[in-house]
């Protein structure tokens, strides 16, 4: 008896295994109209929930690849076959480089035109700014006035901050962002001398990412930093970084009499792209209302259209005004910005 | 080996080992070959620009590095491997093994433990300042760990592993009988270890410095969270923020053929010199036991990068995972650990089989361009992960769009991408990254057995396949498995090639952390952290457990029948 019973309770498993897994393949198809590739710069938890959203809404599976460096030299090898649609980055300079070197192709729709202003986008489409990230000074509340902080970068050079300075590295592409937008401003000679400032003023040797400027004050090494606005948020809601964020307080600075420098997260269609349709979909959505929101209330940047309704917290840090200077232009001064951090031996 | 390798074969079997050799050795150089490639290509000429600003520092502060991080592993893998191997002291049997824990652990998570620690908010300055009653950093002096100090110190305190267990493999073989007769013609016992011992293991503790070495060029993460400006700073700066890759090429290369000079160097400190065992005699060295002053400073020696290594930081995980553990798990945890396992385990494999295939081709048939082709393959280990990567796409894209173009001709269906993106490619890079730790312990081990063992045995009618299978391999077995070790630990820990040429919607521990660390935010993954060393921990401890019972006196009986004497021990 026992060979039966072992026999037809396998045969058993077998039918309930392949019932749940039909089952299963038919609501995958029922859900899934297609996918959407995409080659992602930016770390997965700040944009799953994004991602979610659009799948929930058009029922297209995202796939995602996050890579830190090399994505573009990925995408360039693989060529014609690439299964990317879309390249997702967190400021200017890779955007530029895929463009430059020809694997976007360009995208008109009048939704993302109409809600991607002209300054934050490459002009025949081939890439669109997504968020902006604006690049603030960190005031100590203890040892810095509203008054005596500085209004603009430019003041970062003046002597008067002899030793109280705490910035990151100035190879990091938020610094050269910055550094890129002084060129596009002032040209090479004059941010020279603004970068050889700022390294006279420098409390220390630049390290560190964005948090660790804002606790060097808290820790007293320094009174001023320069960070991106979005840390003050996060580091309020960390348990232990929230004493550093009290320590401090925001300061949008302007370049001359402009507005803030801000940098772009960003996205581009592939040129190799095999689901163009779907891509163009998940680019419109992301451009959106609903998406536009989600990236201020759960990534605290700043929503790329100005005038959509800011959130609480904000709204707190302060009205925003960024640069008026189309990001494109600042973007082909980044090269020129490096060479002058080498220059001055910033990072020495 | 020796230059005039008297066991040459036959045309026909030798041709089989010289071809089959060659082409594997091709592909695993073909990486390097086209990062050399790219260099062609720059955008622009980059050097200018470097020698007048950042190059002349970025080469003094990787010579300071290599330099400090050279002496920091040889003394500390030397000087423990011989008190563990020699001498008997308390907790010698625990250090064993202990010994061999902070390979598990990733160098870019000890930085972040170190700083987390030593910075001015750490928890050491803030107490001292509590203790002392100093206000602010102008009150005292202490050292930043942020600098060319504290890289020396975190990557000495998880690279010197290297060089301990080939150090101590050696130093087990080694009999008594050389020690004795240098101490009957009157020699003490330091200068018995400096003029004897030492020099024996010259070869294999080489092999050790020169993997730690080629780690500490390949580092991006460390020396970029310690804002130490190296040449392999360098490299990124030019390929990422100048969007010059050709430039960032040339200066890998640069960097290389410093590897490569250093290497020949050696070489030719001891060409002509002969390390394999000339009697058979062996008698394990009777163990010296350390009292007192002396046992103390035994336990201090080998206790302290222990705990600098491996316990501090596992200390410091563990109690942010513990803290941190309702942000840390994720369902998808056994998902990532199984990736990384099966991924770790497959190029284990494959780097220990193309290694043996390697070297015992080499061996036999011993050619001048098998030995160029296997010298490149092995550059792999020098260059970053990141930078790897990119040069292992080149060929496999490459591959993939030929065979597609065919597809599409002959049969008009396109066959897309079949090997990039997939997980074939990670472990390609695995394979070629890791394939020098596989090589430098085959062929040193290789390196001890007598030539006279290969005639002998084909003298007795057994091909050069047999011979390997028979002779060979029961004895490096030790060393094969402590090659697939290493191999297996460093790819858990692998994370820049892995971003890169991973499958879309994959991860593994390495990979889940990142996601954090990059952040500054590795609290939130330190469960995953803590994974990654466990999962080394393990293997790494049953590794040396297999060591010790590969120990020549005590393995002798199982290979060989009781007349013969143990074939892979030394005499005087």
């Amino acid at each position: 008896m026992k060979p039966v019973v072992k026999k037809s309770a396998l045969a058993g498993i077998v039918v309930t295994g392949i019932a749940v897994a039909s089952a299963m393949a038919a609501e995958e198809a029922a859900l899934n109209v297609g996918e959407v590739n995409v080659y992602s710069y930016r770390q997965p938890f700040l944009v799953q929930p994004l991602f979610d959203a659009f799948t929930e809404q058009s029922g297209i599976k995202v796939n995602v690849l996050f890579a830190k460096t090399g994505l573009v030299e990925r995408l360039k090898q693989e060529g014609a076959n690439s299964p990317a649609d879309l390249i997702f980055t967190v400021d200017i300079g890779r955007l530029s480089e895929a463009y430059n070197a020809s694997l976007t192709q360009p995208v008109t729709s009048p939704a993302l035109t109409a809600a991607i202003p002209d300054i934050y986008r490459e002009p025949a489409g081939n890439w669109y700014g997504l968020t902006r990230r604006a690049r603030i000074i960190y005031a100590s509340k203890e040892r810095i006035s509203p008054e005596e902080a500085p209004k603009t970068y430019e003041e970062l050079a003046d002597p008067k901050w002899a030793g109280r300075i705490c910035t990151r590295s100035g190879n990091h592409v938020y610094q050269v962002g910055l550094t890129a937008a002084m060129v596009a401003h002032h040209g090479e000679a004059k941010t020279e001398a603004w970068l050889k400032g700022i390294k006279a003023n420098l409390a220390r040797k630049p390290q560190g990412n964005d948090r660790a400027q804002v606790k060097a004050i808290r820790e007293g090494e320094c009174d001023i930093a320069l960070g991106n606005h979005y840390y003050y948020v996060l580091m309020q809601q960390n348990e232990e970084q929230s004493a550093w964020a009290q320590s401090v307080y925001p300061v949008f600075p302007t370049i001359g009499d402009t507005g803030t420098h801000v940098n772009i997260s960003g996205m581009a269609l592939t040129k190799a792209s095999p689901n163009q349709d779907n891509a163009v979909k998940l680019m419109e959505f992301l451009a959106g209302p609903l998406a536009q929101q989600m990236y201020a209330e759960q990534n605290y940047e700043y929503p790329i259209l100005d005038g959509v309704p800011e959130t609480g917290v904000l709204k707190a840090m302060g009205p925003m005004t960024s640069d008026t200077l189309p990001l494109a232009d600042i973007s082909e001064h980044r090269s020129a910005a490096i060479k002058l951090v080498d220059k001055v031996g910033y990072n020495d | 080996m020796t230059a005039d390798a008297p066991h040459r074969i036959s045309q026909g079997t030798s041709r089989f080992w010289l071809i089959g050799g060659l082409i594997v050795a091709a592909i695993v150089a073909a990486p390097i070959i086209a990062i050399a490639w790219i260099a062609l290509f720059p955008s622009e000429n980059i050097w200018p620009h470097l020698i007048s600003t950042v190059l002349p520092r970025q080469i003094a502060n990787t010579a300071s590095l290599m330099l400090g991080n050279g002496v920091g592993v040889l003394v500390i893998g030397v000087a423990s491997a011989w008190l563990v191997t020699t001498c008997r002291f308390p907790g010698r049997p625990i250090f064993e093994w202990a010994l061999l824990l902070p390979l598990a652990v990733p160098a870019y998570i000890v930085a972040f433990v170190y700083t987390d620690v030593f910075e001015f908010a750490g928890i050491f300055q803030t107490s001292l300042r509590a203790v002392f009653g100093w206000q602010s950093a102008q009150d005292y002096w202490f050292p930043n760990i942020r600098s060319l100090g504290g890289a020396i110190f975190v990557m000495s305190s998880v690279l010197y592993p290297y060089v301990y267990l080939l150090a101590r493999a050696t130093f087990q073989e080694q009999s008594v009988c050389m020690l004795e007769a240098s101490r009957m013609l009157g020699r003490g016992p330091w200068r018995t270890f400096f003029t004897v011992a030492l020099p024996l293991a010259r070869p294999a503790i080489v092999v050790g410095l020169a993997l730690a070495l080629m780690e500490t060029l390949a580092d991006f993460g460390t020396v970029d969270f310690f804002a130490v400006n190296t040449l392999t700073v360098g490299v990124f700066n030019v390929w990422l923020n100048m969007g010059n890759a050709g430039g960032a090429a040339q200066i890998s290369l640069v960097t290389l053929a410093f590897v490569v000079a250093l290497l020949a160097l050696e070489r030719i400190g001891r060409r002509g010199q002969r390390f394999h065992h000339t009697s058979t005699r062996y008698r394990p060295m009777p163990p010296f036991e350390l009292r007192g002053l002396r046992a103390a400073a035994a336990f201090a020696v080998c206790a302290l990068p222990i705990i600098a290594g491996f316990v501090i930081p596992a200390l410091v995980l563990s109690r942010h995972a513990i803290v941190h553990f309702e942000q840390s798990w994720t369902p998808a945890f056994f998902t990532f650990a199984r990736n990384s396992i099966l991924l770790a385990a497959c190029a284990a494999t494959g780097a220990v089989v193309l290694a043996i295939f390697l070297a015992y081709g080499r061996r036999v048939a011993g050619r001048t361009i098998f030995g160029a082709l296997s010298r490149i393959a092995m550059l792999g280990y020098a260059v970053p992960g990141a930078v790897l990567a990119i040069g292992v796409i080149i060929p496999l894209a490459r591959f993939d769009n030929a065979v597609d173009l065919l597809a599409r001709d002959l049969f008009g269906v396109s066959t897309g991408l079949l090997l990039s993106g997939t997980v074939f490619a990670v472990i390609f890079a695995y394979i070629v990254r890791f394939l020098a730790v596989a090589f430098g312990a085959v062929e040193a081990s290789l390196t001890k057995i007598r030539p006279t063992m290969d005639m002998a045995a084909r003298t007795l009618g057994s091909g050069p396949g047999e011979t390997l299978r028979r002779v060979h391999l029961p004895l490096v077995s030790s060393s094969v498995l402590a090659a697939a070790t290493i191999v297996f630990v460093d790819s858990m820990k692998e994370l820049p090639a892995t971003l890169i040429l991973r499958p879309f919607n994959f991860d593994t521990l390495a990979t889940h952390v990142f996601q954090f660390a990059s952040d500054e935010l590795l609290e939130q993954s330190a469960l995953a952290a803590l994974t990654i060393v466990i999962a080394g921990v393990v293997p790494v401890i049953l590794l040396s457990r297999a060591i010790r019972s590969a120990h020549p006196a005590r393995r002798a009986p199982s290979f060989y029948a009781a007349p013969l004497p143990a074939p892979s021990s030394a005499g005087s």
